[in-house]
């Protein structure tokens, strides 16, 4: 079956590692910027991140039929520093033109301090101006539930912001109810250990259904899958659940959040064939 | 949107599953009763104990509650308290 990996850190991953993805079917992806592994300590670190985003990455997964797509930010545990958040929110939109360029991502908070919250309101505020889609991470473990209620809170009193166009990510079983019922899509990350399993993100699609959600690999430099979307395929069919149903969930609901953003440019394996038989 | 499958066939397709990972929790708690020193003060074996009590609770959102058990509370004054004015 096709599929999109809404959210996969391929900067991280060898080639070696599209090829399989290709192989599993998977056919876009998109890739929010993140934390490297240490704290980057200049503006021009992250140019050349964001040029990695927006012209390496997209030549590596064309050679095997992928189409790639990309967020620019400054991530959570990097905000502490508030004055290198500000130089970078600043120097981010010089890459918003960029064909490739989906939106602000992924944003959000790590340990719920005052200056994370202070650089993802400040993120919010470049995504209103420039009129962006978003892509939010919530923290991990014990500050997963306090995270996310305040990142709610901060998102639904910006009144200028479209909940339609703005993904909130890694939610599990506390937290997804809440994102839902205000009205934004929800992830679910099939992450071992720390975040959601197959088994359990088919449990959540069981008792919220399809609608406004989608699973993603968050593949990166740590311990993580990429191929964990056959994964969660192979799952639902073992619950035979509908080829329709999973479709949905793992090619259409992320193609219909991402045809939101000016820049998605997503063309199916029909359309290429029909492109091709025309010359 | 439910579940295909029927009780039955959940339990037949997970029943080694769930005992295997039954005994693994059975068997951590026998590998920190053997080890040298004591974590019984240890808040983090209080909530491994509540968590435990929660998943054999004969309710509908076992696996919510279990991770609110291993979660920071919200605080809903929060804005106020850290001075962050909303947009």
């Amino acid at each position: 079956m096709d599929y999109f990996d809404p959210h996969i850190h391929m900067v991280s991953r060898i080639t070696d590692d599209y090829e399989t993805l290709a192989k599993m079917g998977c056919v876009g992806l998109s890739e929010p910027a993140f934390w490297a592994g240490f704290d980057r300590g200049t503006v021009d670190g992250f140019r050349d991140y964001f040029r990695q985003l927006t012209e390496v990455e997209p030549k590596r997964a064309a050679q095997y039929g992928i189409q790639h797509y990309c967020w620019l930010c400054i991530n959570a545990k990097e905000a502490e520093n508030v004055n290198l958040s500000r130089e970078v929110i600043a120097m981010i939109p010089e890459f918003l033109d960029k064909p490739n360029v989906l939106g602000i991502g992924e944003i959000g908070l790590n340990k719920n301090t005052r200056n994370e919250s202070i650089i993802f309101l400040e993120h919010l505020d470049l995504a209103a101006k420039y009129d962006q889609q978003i892509l939010i991470h919530t923290p991990h473990l014990e500050d997963k539930y306090q995270g996310t209620r305040m990142i709610l809170d901060m998102l639904t009193g910006d009144s200028r912001l479209d909940r339609s166009r703005v993904l909130v990510d890694h939610v599990e079983e506390h937290t997804v109810r809440h994102v839902l019922e205000e009205g934004f899509w929800a992830g679910m990350t099939l992450y071992p250990v720390t975040k959601c399993t197959p088994q359990r993100a088919c449990d959540i699609i069981e008792m919220y259904g399809p609608e406004r959600l989608m699973v993603n690999s968050a593949g990166d430099w740590g311990p993580s899958k990429p191929t964990a979307v056959p994964d969660f395929i192979l799952e639902m069919r073992r619950r035979r659940h509908s080829e329709a149903t999973i479709r949905r969930i793992v090619y259409e609901n992320p193609l219909t959040f991402f045809s939101q953003s000016q820049s998605f440019r997503f063309r199916s394996r029909e359309t290429e064939e029909v492109a091709s038989k025309l010359g | 949107m439910s579940l295909p499958l029927t009780a039955a066939e959940v339990l037949s397709r997970e029943f080694l599953e769930i005992r295997a990972k039954i005994l693994e929790v059975a068997a951590a708690f026998d590998r920190l009763e053997r080890s040298t020193g004591d974590v019984s003060e240890d808040p983090r074996i209080a909530r491994l104990h509540e968590a435990l009590k929660v998943a054999s609770e004969p309710t509908e959102d076992r696996a919510e509650q279990v991770q609110l058990v291993f979660s920071r509370p919200y605080d809903e004054t929060w804005q106020r308290a850290m001075k962050v004015l909303p947009r």
